[in-house]
């Protein structure tokens, strides 16, 4: 098998267990990174949202926040499932602008 | 280590996309020069395996977690420009799709896990690997050691910038406008993870990728 084709199956199996990187936190009971709260998050750890703050952080609201499929919560073995179609719609999406990209990049070097 | 809309104050977010555009300038530049089109699947497969190792968060004492993010990984194989490029390319989606790390904070975010780690990453691994073999285990070492130096440099980075948005942007009352946490907090919180465990497990992928791929693509190392 070609090389490339091995190491998309890599990935592949990478975005299968994604999943894991949700259960095994929740498992431990942790939170987020460390400095990436939501706003609310902050107000219960320092007891107000910085004015900046406020405004700043509403500016986008993504399609698919955390990682997670639009809908009502499902427990964890709804939310692994969305986390993994994420991670299968994230690599798509994420290779396929790489890809973009390098071809337009390397356009001139086409016949080598 | 995604630094969310609202974190960093105008100054600090403006001054870091004018020190990332020229990176990514330059990247573009270079990659027109040097890339070949068969080697734009690799692009894709950088950016793409930088996006989905993210994914894996791991928990540490105290109730957060982190992870890896394959910079010094894909700069081993790639180089340096060309990591710019997939690993910027990695935090575009998720900040825009799934909101991981801000809209505004995207030249920072840039800078500490694309730019920084992968220039530190790939000149580390250079510097140690310089001369050996392509098979030679001094390669995984010094890969090893490349990718746990990188990620701590991203780790540094994202702290001071935070560290620093209480000195920079206070209200009239003197309260903090954004990140609210002083450079003796950021520093310790984000250092001593990335020191003792993230850090750690990006050394070990890398170094576990590498192995396999020195053993059965050792093309793939020429570089």
């Amino acid at each position: 098998m070609k090389t490339v084709s091995k190491l998309w199956i890599g990935i592949a199996v990478l975005a299968l267990l994604s999943p894991l990187g949700l259960i095994i936190p929740a498992l431990f009971g942790a939170g987020g990174a460390w400095g990436e709260w939501s706003a609310e998050e902050l107000r219960d750890l320092i007891g107000y949202v910085p004015a900046g703050m406020e405004k700043l952080s509403r500016l986008w609201s993504s399609p698919m926040p955390d990682y997670s499929v639009p809908g009502p919560r499902r427990g964890l073995f709804g939310e692994s499932l969305g986390y993994m179609l994420t991670a299968v719609i994230g690599v798509a999406v994420t290779a396929g602008l790489a890809y973009l990209l390098a071809m337009w990049a390397g356009r001139k070097n086409r016949q080598q | 280590m995604h630094i969310p809309d609202g974190y960093l104050g105008p100054a600090t977010y403006g001054t870091l996309f004018g020190i990332t555009a020229p990176f990514w300038g330059y990247a573009s530049w270079k990659l027109n020069r040097t890339l070949k089109s068969r080697q734009a699947p690799y692009l894709a497969l950088g950016a793409a395996f930088s996006f989905v190792i993210m994914m894996f968060n791991i928990p540490v004492l105290g109730g957060t977690t982190g992870h890896a993010t394959g910079t010094t990984l894909i700069a081993v194989l790639l180089g340096p420009w060309a990591t710019i490029i997939a690993v910027s390319v990695a935090l575009v989606i998720q900040a825009l799709l799934f909101g991981d790390g801000g809209i505004t904070a995207l030249g920072a975010n840039c800078f500490n896990i694309a730019v920084a780690g992968g220039l530190a990453g790939w000149g580390i691994y250079r510097v140690i690997a310089a001369g050996s073999d392509v098979r030679s285990k001094r390669r995984l070492v010094a890969a090893a050691i490349a990718a746990y130096l990188s990620l701590n440099v991203s780790a540094l980075l994202t702290a001071v910038e935070l560290g620093v948005q209480p000195l920079l942007e206070r209200s009239p009352e003197g309260q903090p406008l954004y990140s609210p946490y002083p450079l003796t907090i950021t520093i310790p919180a984000m250092l001593l993870e990335h020191v003792f465990l993230f850090g750690v497990v990006e050394a070990v992928i890398t170094a576990l990728v590498l192995r396999y791929l020195q053993k059965h693509e050792p093309e793939m190392l020429r570089l």
